[in-house]
């Protein structure tokens, strides 16, 4: 029985995985794969892809034409669950009410968590991004190179399915061969991003998205990732066959009942249930771990979300992956004698170094592609191609103002017609209405082109959490406190995007839509709206200055791990996805050789 | 691309973080008690009022029908915004539970009510009432904040906001999508990209 409830949880699990997202589902599925028992807790309701995804829907069938509400900010359709910046009943706190001190925490409750809406962008880390201190002096060395992690990122690209193209550009790093799906055809406007950007010593290529533009390898590839396992493999083979190709319409950030993106719904637990090895318990809110007494986790306690009861699940081994701020919180939330200040925090470095991504964006529009003749410019949802940073050699010579760089994803066409496609144009049609109104709607659809930047935090002592003092959720658990502070290298960043993406508009013959912002302060995103938080938990060589080691197994409880976001030692301009996948995949595979070993 | 910009270009500029903008410190402001909530099923057909109450009066949704139809008026290419349910559209937003909405509802029956008032100043009859040109009259004042006099900004900026709501509302339509020449949303068994011939007029490749 794959779903189970409180009351019908085993006994005997090998291991106890909570979170169910991008770490807990990569570590459950390796783990079960390979034999173990696990039994999976997500604090969120039971979904389904296949019945629950709105595709093909249009903004019309939608409340207020689908627009983002504080139910639903990502908009009515955005496949989110009871999730958001603000959760009902699950509060936070923010240590500053100034705003360059804002700290914003998205938290989705469902099975699959935020992989059911994420953006797919599958970048890896480089080699300099594992070494950023020994490079420029400045924030901290993971335990662990890139080339630790390189065959990782080979395995979850192999099994996900992630499209993008070998470059061999300068930290940007190749995948191995076979790894790599074909990536889709360029839009009109990226034609246009391309051959401008170049005239300004910009690098487009393609973006690395899982979404999957030809079937898996499902003859090759179960191989290659479960070597001697042929259950593994047939179980994988079969999933594989079972996954649809894009569709090449419907945005994935809806999710994809067809299967042909990745989400942990679709991807990760399908295999694991049919392994036999994995129960999956929903509406589990984990808010404590247990310990046996000799120190050793023995389990966590839950809140039953749906009777309001606490219960407790045993286990040989535990597995955080409930998100980084999550994990924190379980473990702060964690105290006795024994452990005063939180569990595995004797380094009292748990909760620190919180990182969120750079975020900065500029619109510009564009004479060029105005009256088009009509094109479908669906495609795979975006980020056909993007801008990997380009200007390392210039940074490392003292060049630029800040250290560390960022990447540009960007996008235009002509996509579904919705409630802002006419909005905003006055600076262009002078507030026309009527027939001529109508006729700039058409002239101007499809002739705007949005540039994000997506930076290089450096993890600093001023960003961090904590448990609040007073404030407890609906549960009677303890509620997070934030504290947040940007440097200046990451408002340098800002700005320094905020220029770029001027010059590229400029470039391409087109007009921003408003005035370029000079002030970093003002161009930056809030700290948590990319909702590419980590850290908090961070691996390291010493159990002084870290919580983990480089198996993501926490230094002061032996079959304690953290496999999220919350592990990373620095959070490189690349989305963390993937390399969350990576090292969840890479404990997994520690904890069941210690297993075999009888040492865990 | 990711999802949250695509969200960003999704939602009006002036509104592109309504969430944001009512964060408090104590970030634990409840959902709107009558919304559609943190979990509705998505692949229902919703229809204005189903969900939460329309609160137009018969007045109301008749004005503004008429300044939806002066934005968007019938053409060759597609019919006017009445005809595609516009009016309920606007009234289920000015009715809706959410702070972004009920902030529009108050800046939408105060342009209604400057439209009276300046219909009545000029010509002693309510905006409905008025003949087209007269209608256009009074909308030419108000339709560009650029050019708008200072005591006419509150005005100008309604007349904006209302074009966006009664555009968001057409464009989101089958009709609107048609308008357009939207040819997307549907299965293709391959994704080709632009044909050749036209990156060569562009002068790209």
């Amino acid at each position: 029985m794959p779903f189970v409830t409180s009351e019908n949880q085993k006994s005997d699990y090998d291991v106890i995985v909570v979170g169910s997202g991008a770490a807990g589902g990569q570590s459950a599925y390796t783990l079960c794969m390979d034999g173990a028992k696990v039994l999976m807790l997500e604090a969120g309701r039971n979904y389904s892809p296949e019945t629950e995804t709105p595709m093909f829907r249009t903004p019309d069938l939608a409340p207020l034409a689908g627009v983002g509400t504080p139910d639903k900010p990502f908009g009515f359709f955005d496949a989110t669950v009871d999730g958001g910046w603000n959760v009902p009943g699950e509060p936070y706190v923010r240590a500053s009410e100034e705003d360059a001190g804002r700290f914003e925490w998205w938290r989705a409750r469902m099975l699959g968590g935020r992989t059911n809406h994420w953006g797919r962008i599958s970048l890896r880390n480089g080699p300099y991004d594992f070494k950023p201190h020994s490079r420029d002096g400045l924030g901290i060395d993971w335990p662990i190179s890139y080339e630790d992690v390189a065959p990782y990122y080979d395995k979850v690209e192999l099994l996900i399915g992630v499209y993008g193209s070998n470059e061999g550009l300068e930290n940007t790093p190749n995948s191995s061969p076979g790894c790599l799906l074909p990536p889709p055809k360029r839009l009109v406007s990226d034609y246009l991003v391309q051959q401008r950007a170049k005239r300004l010593g910009i690098p487009v290529i393609p973006g690395h998205r899982a979404v999957l533009t030809q079937p898996l390898d499902f003859k090759h590839s179960p191989a290659r990732l479960h070597p001697g396992n042929p259950k593994a493999q047939s179980i994988l083979a079969e999933d594989m066959r079972k996954r649809s190709t894009c569709l090449w319409a419907t945005p994935c950030g809806t999710g994809c009942s067809v299967r042909a993106n990745y989400q942990s719904t679709t991807v990760h637990l399908p295999p694991a249930l049919k392994s036999g090895n994995l129960d999956i318990t929903t509406d589990a809110m984990v808010y404590e771990v247990t310990l046996a007494r000799d120190g050793r986790a023995s389990g966590v306690s839950f809140i039953d979300r749906t009777t309001g009861k606490q219960h407790h699940a045993a286990a040989r081994v535990v597995i955080l992956a409930a998100s980084a701020c999550e994990s924190v919180r379980i473990l702060l939330n964690t105290k006795n004698a024994q452990f005063p200040n939180g569990l595995a925090n004797s380094s009292g470095k748990v909760g620190r170094y919180l990182m969120d991504t750079v975020g900065s964006s500029v619109s510009g529009q564009i004479p060029l592609l105005e009256s088009l003749p009509p094109l479908n410019e669906d495609a795979a949802d975006g980020h056909q191609l993007y801008v990997p940073w380009w200007l390392y050699q210039d940074q490392h010579a003292g060049k630029l103002k800040f250290a560390r760089g960022y990447h540009i994803e960007f996008g235009g066409g002509k996509r579904m017609p919705g409630h802002s496609t006419a909005s905003g144009l006055e600076s262009l049609t002078g507030g026309s209405y009527g027939a001529k109104f109508k006729q700039d709607v058409r002239r101007y659809y499809g002739s705007f082109v949005g540039f994000d930047g997506r930076g290089e935090m450096i993890p600093n002592d001023h960003s961090y959490c904590e448990i609040d003092p007073q404030l407890k959720d609906k549960w009677g658990i303890p509620v997070l406190r934030f504290h947040w502070q940007w440097s200046e290298h990451e408002l340098g960043q800002a700005a320094h995007m905020q220029k770029t993406f001027g010059d590229i508009i400029e470039a391409m013959g087109g007009k921003t839509r408003r005035p370029v912002q000079t002030d970093g302060a003002k161009a930056i995103a809030a700290g948590g709206s990319i909702i590419h938080e980590v850290g908090g938990t961070i691996m390291g060589s010493d159990a002084k200055t870290s919580v983990t080691n480089q198996w993501c197994q926490t230094w002061d409880v032996n079959n304690l791990f953290v496999t999220d976001g919350a592990v990373f030692a620095s959070n490189a301009d690349k989305n963390p996805t993937l390399t969350i996948m990576a090292l969840a995949w890479r404990a997994a595979d520690h904890i069941l050789e210690r297993m075999r070993r009888k040492e865990l | 691309m990711d999802r949250r910009t695509t969200i960003k270009w999704v939602l009006a500029a002036s509104a592109a973080w309504p969430l944001l903008d009512n964060l408090d410190a104590r970030a634990d402001s409840a959902p709107a008690a009558h919304g559609y909530g943190t979990d509705p099923n998505l692949v229902a057909d919703y229809k204005p009022g189903e969900i939460w109450p329309l609160t137009l009066t018969t007045a109301q949704r008749r004005l503004a029908g008429i300044l939806a139809d002066i934005i968007i008026p019938a053409d060759e290419h597609s019919p006017s915004a009445t005809a595609v349910g516009v009016v309920e559209f606007i009234d289920e937003w000015v009715s809706a539970p959410y702070p972004a909405q009920q902030r529009d509802r108050t800046r939408v029956l105060e342009g209604f009510a400057w439209l009276d008032a300046e219909a009545a100043r000029r010509f002693s009859k309510g905006f409905a009432d008025l003949s087209a040109p007269e209608q256009r009259g009074i909308c030419d004042d108000i339709c560009d904040t650029a050019r708008a006099t200072p005591a006419r900004d509150s005005a100008a900026r309604f007349f904006t906001l209302y074009r966006n709501l009664t555009s968001g509302a057409f464009y989101s339509t089958p009709a609107g999508r048609k308008d357009l020449k939207f040819i997307g949303n549907v299965r293709l068994p391959r994704f080709d990209g632009p044909p050749p011939e036209l990156l060569k007029a562009l002068g790209l490749e």
